[in-house]
């Protein structure tokens, strides 16, 4: 093991390297290029022994990732924003074809207008696509979420691809020290990916046929059933993670300071980081309240989200998204997974840190007071803006 | 007796369900006696989705993955990638598509594997329309073609436009090889599968494949269709290898291609302008092949590259 100063997008490429995977297709779109670069740079200089395709589009990049996976070769593809929203229809396939793909997702806004700065929106419209999503607070995290993505989604109780969610600069073009494994470790840890297509040469075999509507039922509720075993799957992987590294990932959900406490946030991405201070800050002023981490948003984690709220009033989810429903997109799932709770809270859904905008102690803060004169009947709350022009609210 | 000269294997088994007197059957059929076993077929969206029959079975002798509709040349990329990571080098990984799938929604992938030199074989079987999904246009529809989507009445004659030179965009591309096959021909159809089989690089066919339903005539009469589009010279039978051009069949007297268009319900609806029109564009375009023939005999087949052809392949 050694300790180096990391982005997060070396983070990703340096994962990728130590995973030995096979197959690599790449496309460019900011801020992702930097792993595919790095990744080019270590097959150029002998350092991985992968297939290296340079695809015309991200919908290749992707089909690229599928085929292979479907002969057996270990995967992996980046992409952003854009990119991402132009996988869209191969995303199903993969997670359909039970391709295990893994790709590095590095959160960013969804144009018009056009930003590149931080933003989930991307990945939350893909949260409906048969594809385990997780999302990374550091640069330590990136590297070892990766590694724990391919031993999870090549498990055979599981065979899902998964998504290592980074948010755009604050963790992809910021540098902070993380620990890289070596190669032993980590072979330890993440065998080769040997013998597991599904199509074998020279065999008459057939992935992605046409069905009626019974089979097509069966295939999506084994697919169903292959995502209630992910949150199970990944104890036991990250138990073995724990043993082989010694460090932990902290499960599907990261509870901080929540005993006890009447308020909650709930957060995902880098902005888990600034609430845990304003926690901090409020704790020692006296104020029951904690955080709540969501590293797995899906499968969504709900018993385990419910047991870590138990007995919190007023809970306030921060998200980086305006998704276009009646809350934020992880304020909702955090809504569904309380309301069948014996004591039903409070959730307030706020709007924070969309296209970029820095999510602030003082942002979390005012959030906080807000949380306290709220009602059930709250909308998304935009935080930290100034309020439209009358004639622009009257439309 | 003749002897038989095609391979007995059967790789398209019997049980499939084409349309009787369907030619992308054929196709897939020849392409496959050609390859043999060692071969990974992919196929996205397309008449053959359906002609592969339904989960749990299969009609070919072959492993096959299906694709969305405009993804078969990423998708042989991907195979072929894997084939080498994984040691299957003796792999052929081959890509079959229809019309629409390649020459329209599926051009950007085929652009971009043949750009990136992806050893693998791609068959493109241009049956001129979207007939799977019960004949809309698409840009291989032939120039006066009646579709659902190109109605003939007071105000439209069929297809306003003329059929994409899928050959031509390919070339560009300066494959390693690239050939129109015909299954009217078996024959030629198979010597080239056989040749483009042990090159390495990207290969590319073009197979006229009649549709009954789609072009309407008699289901018994696709090998005759299939005959007439070739002797007519619509549809020429050549191989590019290596940026030189040779026809492999010459006729010192081409049919007219009345003959061609009159036993299909999608030019009934032709005047002899219209046929006379057509004619001198088949005329015009054989000529130029001919050309091409000897210019490329001559080494100026196709303009310079803007670098040095590459030759290896991935």
């Amino acid at each position: 093991m050694t300790l180096e100063v990391l982005s997060g997008n070396r983070a990703q490429s340096e994962a990728v390297r130590l995973a030995r995977v096979q197959v690599v297709a790449a496309y460019p779109i900011t801020p992702q290029t930097t792993i595919v670069e790095a990744i080019a740079d270590h097959v150029a200089q002998g350092r991985l022994a992968a297939e290296f395709v340079r695809v015309e589009s991200e919908h290749s990049a992707l089909q690229v990732c599928v085929s292979a996976a479907a002969l057996g070769a270990r995967t992996y593809t980046a992409t952003s924003s854009q990119g991402l929203l132009l996988m869209h229809e191969l995303l199903h396939w993969a997670s359909g074809a039970r391709a295990p793909v893994v790709m590095g997702v590095v959160n960013r806004a969804v144009a018009p207008p056009w930003s590149a700065g931080a933003d989930h929106t991307d990945s939350l419209a893909q949260r409906d696509t048969g594809w385990i999503q997780f999302y990374a607070e550091t640069n330590q995290e990136v590297l070892d979420t990766v590694l724990e993505a391919y031993r999870l989604s090549e498990d055979r109780a599981v065979r899902l691809p998964a998504m290592v969610c980074e948010d755009a600069f604050y963790l992809s073009h910021t540098v902070e020290p993380v620990e890289v494994p070596t190669a032993e470790a980590v072979d330890a840890f993440l065998p080769a990916r040997v013998g597991r297509g599904i199509l074998v040469p020279g065999v008459p075999s057939r992935l992605g046929s046409f069905t009626g509507p019974e089979d097509y039922v069966r295939f999506r509720r084994e697919e169903a059933a292959a995502m209630a075993r992910v949150v199970p799957t990944l104890r036991v992987v990250e138990e073995e993670f724990c043993r082989s590294f010694g460090r932990t990932l902290g499960g599907p959900v990261v509870p901080y300071r929540l005993e006890g406490a009447t308020t909650a946030l709930v957060t995902i991405g880098t902005a888990s980081t600034t609430a845990r201070g304003v926690v901090d800050e409020l704790r020692r002023q006296g104020r029951a309240i904690g955080l709540l981490k969501i590293r797995l948003l899906r499968p969504f984690p709900e018993a385990e989200v419910r047991a870590a709220l138990e007995g919190v009033d007023r809970i306030g989810v921060l998200d980086r998204a305006w998704t276009f429903g009646p809350t934020g997109a992880v304020a909702a799932e955090v809504r569904g997974a309380l309301y069948g709770a014996p004591r039903r809270p409070l959730v307030t859904s706020f709007l924070a840190g969309i296209g970029g905008r820095d999510v602030t102690p003082g942002l979390v803060r005012r959030a906080v007071e807000r949380l306290d004169v709220g009602s059930a009947d709250d909308g998304p709350v935009w935080m930290d803006l100034e309020p439209l022009p009358e004639e622009v609210v009257r439309g | 007796m003749a002897k038989l000269t095609l391979p007995p294997e059967e790789w398209v088994r019997s049980g499939h369900s084409a349309c009787p007197g369907c030619a992308p059957a054929l196709a897939l059929r020849f392409l496959l006696k050609g390859l043999g076993p060692r071969t990974i077929v992919s196929i996205p969206a397309c008449c053959w989705t359906v002609i592969a029959t339904p989960y749990p079975t299969t009609a070919l002798g072959v492993a096959m993955l299906d694709t969305p509709i405009e993804s078969t040349g990423a998708s042989i990329s991907g195979l072929r990638a894997a084939a080498d990571a994984l040691g299957l080098s003796d792999l052929n990984v081959v890509g079959v598509a229809g019309d629409g799938g390649t020459a329209d929604i599926g051009l950007q992938s085929l652009s971009g594997m043949l750009e990136r030199r992806t050893n693998a074989i791609y068959l493109m079987y241009d049956n001129e329309a979207y007939m799977n999904t019960g004949v809309q246009r698409s840009g291989a529809t032939p120039w006066h073609a009646w579709t659902t989507t190109t109605p003939v009445g007071p105000r439209a004659r069929g297809k306003a436009e003329p059929k994409k030179d899928i050959m031509g965009i390919v070339l560009a591309h300066r494959p390693v090889y690239a050939a129109t096959v015909n299954p009217s021909f078996p024959e030629d159809f198979l010597a080239k599968v056989e040749k483009a089989r042990d090159l390495v690089g990207p290969r590319f066919f073009q197979a006229i494949t009649p549709c009954p339903p789609g072009w309407r005539y008699d289901s018994s009469e696709t090998v005759e269709v299939g005959s007439l589009a070739t002797e007519t010279g619509l549809f020429p039978l050549y191989e590019v290898e290596e940026g030189r051009l040779r026809i492999t069949r010459r006729y010192g007297r081409l049919k007219p291609v009345r003959e061609y268009l009159q036993k299909q319900g999608r030019f009934g609806h032709l005047t002899d302008p219209e046929i006379d029109a057509i004619q001198s564009r088949v005329t015009a375009r054989w000529e130029e092949l001919l050309r091409s023939e000897r210019t490329s005999a001559e080494g100026r087949a196709q303009p310079p590259a803007t670098d040095q052809a590459p030759t290896a392949a991935r």
